[in-house]
């Protein structure tokens, strides 16, 4: 068999030094900047900025050659682990290789140099891309219209409930309360806080889907809707989905899903046929736009035909000459975003998504769901699954047993994967699973990687086991570039400065 | 397979469906009810080859009109020409901070985390805050963030909110106070800066926030004491919507008393992009850490006592805290965020006072050259920095049309709403560092044609 491509563990990092911050680099006088000559008269800051308003003295950055500023930051990043390195099975994240072409598209002076309110005649090519992206979002889903203004899925998230409430509203209704399953994912709660609903829990069954009979009893005339993801977080798809949403609807809600994890069904089954009003999407999942180390991601919400006027404008449509514009609906609920939303991580999604086509996008989710069932089965009898039945695209598995008998938790785990060369999957949670470990190996990752990282995880059990102890994995990992790091330490003396150093000085 | 991107050979497949006893890839969904399957596949066309993509792509951009030589930038309105290096271009788009996701494993993220760290550090000295967050969205929802972490920090739900706020910001405001039950009041300009007299006046007793830009939207310079003054009054909060480039040379909001400070950062290194992503900045005062909203990046130790990083104060968040964090933000623009450190770290001190000063002299420039035309006039008296409101005898759209076939993107239309009636319809004008007396000149002289 081939070696695993996805394996990093050949990693040449360099010693295990600390990179000295940007501000211990500065030299006072030292200049990289230029700028062009510009032949202006050279008033002096005096004559252009009133007394009152100008500063005393500048504000202290560090000054340093441009030599210096890049080897800093290349140095960085020989201290960050990426997508481009090796595998990332990170749970619920949808960490799969970003191709290339789509950044190339990203920087072409043509859509990267455009200013945002450009009359639309100079834009005919942006509105173009933004409205196939919106018409291919629909298709994917289900939908009969979308925004492209949610910066991520958060503010999707946080757009979907502002969107049941204005359609509410509009038929004279004062609902209060959204329905979300134990299994959600943090922003869900948190979104539903922010939009001014209060929140009702309902718990899972044996199966690891929502409990019917239990949204039956917490369901009633005060609920605006419910929000759901399927496959839900345990990487498990809701066979009641259909009654769900029914009861749902029945009982006068909205049904919105939370599309984290689309990757599992594109081409498969749409969220609209499986009863969904209002869905929003991660591009940066599902479509393979790069996470640039926390984001920019970008958060689409599609919607059925009946919620289409509340949508946020101005938002871009075809025109009946055949050109492109702006259009706000008749009862919109506002604006979302300064602009027309991550416009650049946009363009990557739809050229991600004509790369793929209808038959590309449906091989991605055969495989991504191939590979975490293959990768489940494989660690039969070393993990235990959280519920033993066919998963989706990622599976949850659970380190409980390990940690009654040896002590190894799913956090040494992590930690211990790391110095095998692969990133850990995501831990503690879903949070009704004990010592979670939800694994999503991703249809980028080749056969030969994923059996690398099943057995990687195996040593770490097998290890633990042999020993009777997880002290190993505890002292993990040794071969990154700092070792475990004390987390309750910078809670408790909080250093988010150079200033706040007990040695940082201003300069 | 028919993806570009998946490797798994035909042969491959077999096997591991072999290995789970399918026979079929469609079994793998067998527990997916039949009737709401999808039969028929995507309504979509198949997919492209590279080559095809790209012959398209430049057939998009073709249809678009990017500043630059031949469109030359005199927009602002929030989305600023500044120079980017090609040093800046090229350590943010290394792959290791592009593909990397948000750093829950400190010990393989140190280069994002450091990162974040020397930003934050960057953007609390440029507010003259203690605190500054690793990002959020955009300068609006930086805007909405600030005014929720206030409101809930002074426990008054009024927000008193200058109409010197960027109009689209606070639209946004609109849409999203409707969660929290904010009444937002709307303090009118008068030569271009806050009057806060009358609302301030009629709102006491119920205020959480005061909101107040500079430069405010019109490009005009406000007096933050005044806007400290009128909080204190009310027991509210005060919130100052700032720009970092203009932080080069005026003093810092929190010299002059902002708890918050929100802005757009752009102006640092980020492209115009249409829009996105930008880089929402965030700062706040020691005290209220706890009510941060996004993340936060602090220094600690590692076992072996070596300095390192971690994302900190971490009960904040949602996927901790629920329902009840701070705020639902999870992905937010750290790539942006990294580059505006690495802009930051370009320019150095005397670089951002540069780019403030040679932005200033050619707004100076051509704000005098321009009103010395028959019939353009000020929109707004008060000082400037880069960015001025002007009234021209023909709408703005018009000339911004016309100038258009010039070669001169001559700036936004101050659209109505959000704004006094005085002065939507005026035309905003920016320049930054980049442009030189010729492009002025020959800007002047093309407006001057263009406005009759
Ligand atoms: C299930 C689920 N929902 C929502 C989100 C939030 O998405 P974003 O980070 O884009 O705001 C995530 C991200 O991790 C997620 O996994």
């Amino acid at each position: 068999m081939s070696a695993p491509g996805g394996r990093a563990a050949s990693a040449p990092l360099m010693g295990r030094a600390a990179e000295p911050s940007l501000f211990d680099l500065s030299e006072p006088g030292r200049l990289s900047a230029s700028f062009r000559t510009s032949g202006l008269p050279e008033w002096s800051l005096a004559d252009l900025v009133p007394e009152e308003f100008r500063a005393t003295e500048p504000v202290q950055l560090p000054e340093v050659a441009e030599r210096d500023l890049v080897a800093h930051f290349t140095r960085l990043t020989h201290r960050q682990y990426s997508v481009d390195l090796g595998s990332y099975p990170l749970g619920s994240c949808t960490m799969k290789y970003n191709p290339k072409s789509c950044d190339a598209a990203a920087s072409m002076p043509g859509f990267a140099d455009v200013h945002p309110a450009s009359p639309p005649s100079m834009i005919q090519g942006w509105l173009e891309v933004l409205v196939e992206l919106e018409e291919a979002l629909c298709a994917i889903t289900g939908m009969a219209a979308a925004t492209l203004q949610p910066a991520a899925g958060a503010a999707g998230e946080l757009t979907g409930l502002m969107l049941m409430r204005a359609y509410h509203d509009h038929g004279g209704e004062r609902r209060t309360r959204i329905i979300i399953p134990d299994t959600s994912h943090g922003t869900n709660p948190a979104s539903v806080a922010l939009a001014g609903y209060e929140i009702t829990t309902v718990g899972t069954n044996e199966r690891g889907s929502v409990d019917l009979r239990h949204l039956r009893e917490v369901l009633g005339p005060d609920v605006a809707g419910m929000m759901l993801t399927n496959p839900n977080t345990l990487g498990l798809f809701e066979e009641e989905i259909v009654e769900v949403a029914a009861a749902v609807h029945d009982a006068g809600g909205l049904m919105y899903y939370d599309g984290a994890n689309l990757n599992a069904i594109l081409g498969v089954v749409r969220p609209g046929d499986m009863g969904f009003d209002i869905v929003h999407m991660n591009v940066h999942k599902t479509f393979a736009t790069p996470h640039g180390g926390g984001g920019p991601g970008a958060g689409p919400v599609a919607v059925r035909e009946g919620l289409k006027e509340f949508l946020p404008g101005p938002r871009p449509v075809r025109l009946l000459s055949g050109s492109f514009g702006f259009e706000t609906p008749a009862h919109s609920i506002g604006r979302l975003h300064s602009w027309h939303g991550n416009a650049l991580v946009l363009l990557r999604a739809w050229a991600y998504l004509r790369l793929n086509g209808a038959d590309g996008l449906r091989s991605v989710s055969d495989v991504a769901v191939l590979n975490a069932n293959w990768l489940k089965e494989r660690l039969r009898g070393v993990y235990d699954a959280a519920y033993d039945r066919p998963v989706m695209h990622e599976c949850v598995l659970s380190a409980e047993a390990l940690q009654k008998e040896t002590g190894l938790r799913a956090l040494d785990v992590a930690k211990r994967l790391l110095e095998l060369g692969f990133h850990a999957p995501t831990v503690y949670f879903p949070l009704i699973v004990h010592e979670a470990l939800m694994i999503e190996p991703t249809e980028t990752e080749s056969p030969q990687t994923v059996a690398a990282l099943a057995e990687a995880l195996e040593q770490i059990a097998n290890e633990a086991r042999a020993a009777g102890s997880a002290t190993d994995a505890k002292a993990a990992p040794r071969t990154t570039p700092v070792g475990r790091v004390d987390e309750a330490r910078a809670a408790r003396h909080l250093i988010a400065t150079y200033d706040q150093r007990d040695d940082g000085a201003q300069g | 397979m028919n993806a570009p991107f998946v490797p798994h050979t035909d042969a491959e497949i077999g096997e591991m469906l072999g290995f789970l006893g399918l026979s079929s890839l469609d079994e793998l969904f067998s527990v997916i009810p039949e009737a709401i399957r999808l039969a028929g596949g995507l309504d979509l066309p198949d997919h492209w080859s590279e080559a095809d993509l790209r012959d398209r792509l430049e057939e998009l951009a073709a249809a678009n009109m990017p500043v630059g030589r031949h469109l030359v930038c005199f927009a602002g309105a929030g989305a600023y020409d500044h120079e980017i290096p090609a040093v800046v271009r090229s350590l943010a788009s290394r792959s290791e901070f592009v593909t990397a996701y948000t750093p829950y494993q400190p010990e393989v993220a140190q280069g994002v985390l450091q990162a974040l760290f020397e930003y934050q550090t960057m953007i609390a000295r440029l507010t003259g805050l203690e605190i500054a967050n690793a990002s959020l969205y955009d300068g609006a929802a930086a805007l909405v963030e600030g005014v929720n972490m206030a409101v809930a920090a002074a426990g008054h739900s009024t927000v008193l909110c200058s109409d010197g706020v960027n109009p689209r910001w606070r639209r946004q405001l609109q849409t999203f106070s409707k969660g929290p039950g904010l009444e937002i009041v709307h303090v009118p300009l008068a030569d271009g800066v806050t009057d806060w007299g009358s609302g301030a006046a009629a709102a006491a007793g119920r205020v959480g926030a005061v909101v107040v830009a500079t430069p405010n939207f019109l490009g005009c310079l406000e007096d933050i004491s005044a806007a400290r003054r009128t909080a204190d009054r009310l027991g509210a909060r005060l919130v100052v919507v700032f720009d970092p480039v203009a932080a080069g040379v005026l003093k810092t909001p929190g010299s002059l008393g902002a708890d918050i400070v929100v802005g757009e950062g752009q102006a640092l290194g980020t492209p115009l992009s249409f829009g996105g992503p930008y880089l929402g900045l965030f700062a706040c005062r020691l005290a209220d850490v706890r009510r941060l909203p996004g993340r936060l990046v602090g220094e600690t130790l590692d076992v072996e006592g070596r300095p390192a990083y971690v994302s900190t104060l971490r009960t904040r968040e949602q996927d901790i805290r629920r329902e009840r964090a701070t705020s639902n933000v999870c992905s937010n623009q750290t790539l942006m965020a990294v580059t505006a450190a690495i802009q930051l770290g370009w320019l150095g001190t005397t670089g951002l006072v540069e780019v403030a000063t040679r932005s200033a002299r050619a707004a100076r420039y051509c704000r005098e050259s321009l009103l010395a035309l028959d019939g353009v006039e000020s929109a707004a008296d008060a000082p400037v920095l880069r960015e001025f409101a002007l009234r021209t005898p023909l709408q703005a759209d018009t000339v911004i049309d016309r100038m258009l076939e010039e070669g001169f993107l001559a700036g936004t239309v101050v659209e109505e709403g959000f704004i006094g009636t005085h002065y939507a319809g005026s035309l905003l004008v920016a320049t930054t560092e980049r442009r030189t007396r010729t492009e002025i000149d020959s800007f002047v002289a093309a407006f001057d044609k263009a406005v009759r």
